[in-house]
């Protein structure tokens, strides 16, 4: 009798475990599906995710075309700017869209009023990780595609390996923009520190265009600049390099995707 | 057991909560008891929201203990927000979100959600069902609020300041919903900064000031308790003639601006003060006009216990 009812208490409790994590991924879903609609109503933010780097690379195409370049390992202009721009839209999403949306939920008091729910900041953050993920992903997606269908670039790498570095890549930036919310006072100064960071930082590590046209002066800034490793990395993983060449860029960016973790846990307010 | 405590839905005791060097709330006690609309009132800064905050676990008293549907909110915080709604002072949705989506996504927090098509109609938002919450007006927005805290069916339901900041209006507009949320069976809790707004509104009321409790009890018993005057107010042509105006200072204080004479009376009187002015008019054949009545309101009541007006 007495195991009988513990066997049972057992089965109950499982099942109300699986229904409340069931529960969890029924609400993370649709807050997902709410956010990913709110983020392409800003016209702002989808324009730079998922526009503006479909213009450069439309314009740098019609200036440069895509002929192989024996300087650049037999790579044409745009073959080399496709794994470039996507780092842009991780910067972007990373420092801009994170940074400013939360911000501005705690500002306003959005993240104020979720907290009267039982909806966990957990569940919160990942809506937000997962759309802008998302969004990060549809902008690579539409930059490969025109690549693809215009320039017919050449891509000689390792799709699965490419994938595993972008998500690498798109997290730990991600991290950088909760850093960034967490600790900025207000909305506005969020919005301001992370232009100040990001427009240097898409010059600077090689987004923009090539770093091997900036003086060397200016290649040792790079260094210091976390989008560069972005850059290193993806580029590296498109033409099919080996992991073994970009351990430095894998440590960088794990670094900075574990302290992301560690600091924005911390430095998370709901108001 | 004291019957009145057994079925308080809400008790508190010697809550305390200081930020800083500010004492927000210093030795608030009191229960809420199932089924009424309680209100707390009180200027800006008198302590309502952190008390608020307080119960429903979302800020960390320094002292005192808390009971919510039986439930310590800290402890079981994520219990309670299962149980209870809550619209809080300057709380948002987000501009571009449209108002069926906020209900649709709030009632997805719920393992046990209302049907938030029937709130949609009940509160009178059919019509902006599309509408950015960012292009709702003031009277809608804490219409929607209500229709969120309404969300988990819940059994006691707080809502901070919710009229502050819209007109006449919409707040009697907002007083009906308040009062039909109650007659659903469900206890409210409320604050406010209109003194008026307690008055007409809640069974019983705690008068908060400097984040103390300075009274509490019904609207009409803390107004008794005054014992304050009420006021006969009316206009005549040619001034007072000696003999009314002995007449009228049996009946009480007598006070004259102009073409306007006010009878300050006692209360508690045998004859009420407004027949006695009458009378004593009629009596006379004296040509009056614009006569009225003041009685005396919680916001006499607020200025008495605290020497100051309430309102900025």
């Amino acid at each position: 009798m007495k195991t009988m009812f513990s066997m049972k208490t057992m089965f109950s409790m499982k099942t109300m475990f699986t229904m409340k994590t069931m529960f969890t991924i029924k609400s993370l879903l649709k807050m997902a599906w709410m956010e990913a609609k709110l983020f392409l109503r800003e016209p702002v933010g989808a324009f730079f995710t998922l526009v503006f780097p479909l213009m450069m690379l439309i314009i740098f195409g019609t200036i440069y075309g895509n002929q192989p370049a024996p300087q650049s390992g037999g790579q044409g202009a745009i073959d080399n700017l496709i794994p470039a721009f996507t780092a842009m839209i991780i910067g972007i999403t990373g420092l801009m869209s994170i940074t400013i949306t939360m911000a501005t939920y705690r500002e306003n008091g959005v993240l104020r009023r979720l907290r009267t729910t039982p909806v966990s900041s957990q569940v919160v953050l990942a809506a937000q990780v997962i759309v802008v993920f998302a969004m990060t992903c549809l902008g690579m997606l539409l930059l490969v595609i025109a690549g693809k269908l215009v320039y017919h670039v050449r891509f000689e790498g390792n799709a699965f390996s490419v994938l595993v570095g972008f998500v690498l890549c798109s997290l730990s930036f991600f991290g950088i923009g909760f850093i960034l919310a967490g600790i900025m006072p207000t909305a506005r100064t969020a919005q301001i520190i992370a232009m100040v960071l990001l427009y240097p930082m898409l010059i600077l590590s090689g987004a923009a265009w090539p770093r091997e046209l900036m003086p060397a002066t200016i290649q040792k800034v790079s260094a210091f600049v976390p989008l560069t490793y972005v850059v290193n990395l993806l580029r590296g993983l498109w033409t099919n390099e080996p992991w073994g060449d970009h351990l430095l860029d894998v440590g960088v960016l794990a670094g900075m995707l574990l302290l992301g973790i560690i600091v924005s846990a911390k430095t998370f307010r709901w108001e | 057991m004291d019957p009145i405590v057994m079925d308080a839905i809400v008790q508190v005791d010697g809550l305390r909560k200081v930020y800083g060097t500010t004492v927000a709330v210093d030795e608030v006690s009191f229960e809420v008891r199932e089924g009424e609309i309680f209100g707390m009132v009180g200027p800006n800064g008198a302590g309502k929201t952190t008390t608020i905050e307080c119960l429903e676990g979302l800020c960390t008293p320094d002292l005192g203990t808390i009971r919510v549907l039986g439930l310590d909110p800290q402890r079981d915080g994520q219990t309670l927000r299962e149980c209870t709604g809550m619209q809080l002072q300057q709380s948002n949705l987000p501009e571009r979100m449209r108002v069926w989506e906020a209900l649709d996504l709030y009632a997805s927090f719920y393992a046990k959600a209302a049907d938030w098509n029937e709130l949609l109609s009940q509160l009178g938002l059919e019509e902006k069902r599309n509408t950015p919450f960012s292009k709702l007006s003031g009277g809608q927005k804490q219409r929607l609020f209500i229709a969120l805290a309404l969300l988990p069916d819940p059994r006691l339901v707080f809502l901070d300041e919710l009229t502050t900041g819209l007109d006449p209006q919409a707040r009697h507009a907002i007083w009906d919903l308040v009062r039909d949320v109650r007659a659903r069976g469900k206890t409210v809790l409320l604050t406010s900064h209109f003194m008026e707004e307690v008055e007409h509104l809640c069974d019983r009321v705690a008068i908060l000031d400097h984040g103390r409790i300075v009274a509490l009890d019904t609207p009409a018993a803390l107004i008794h308790c005054l014992d304050a005057e009420e006021r006969v107010i009316f206009s005549m042509t040619g001034g007072l003639s000696p003999s009314l105006e002995k007449a009228l200072s049996k009946a009480g204080r007598l006070e004259v601006q102009g073409e306007q004479v006010t009878v300050h009376g006692k209360d508690g009187r045998k004859v009420p003060l407004v027949s006695e002015v009458v009378s004593q008019l009629a009596g006379q054949g004296v040509p009056f006009r614009d006569l009225r009545t003041e009685q005396p309101n919680l916001e006499d009541v607020f200025l008495s216990l605290t020497g100051r007006e309430m309102r900025e």
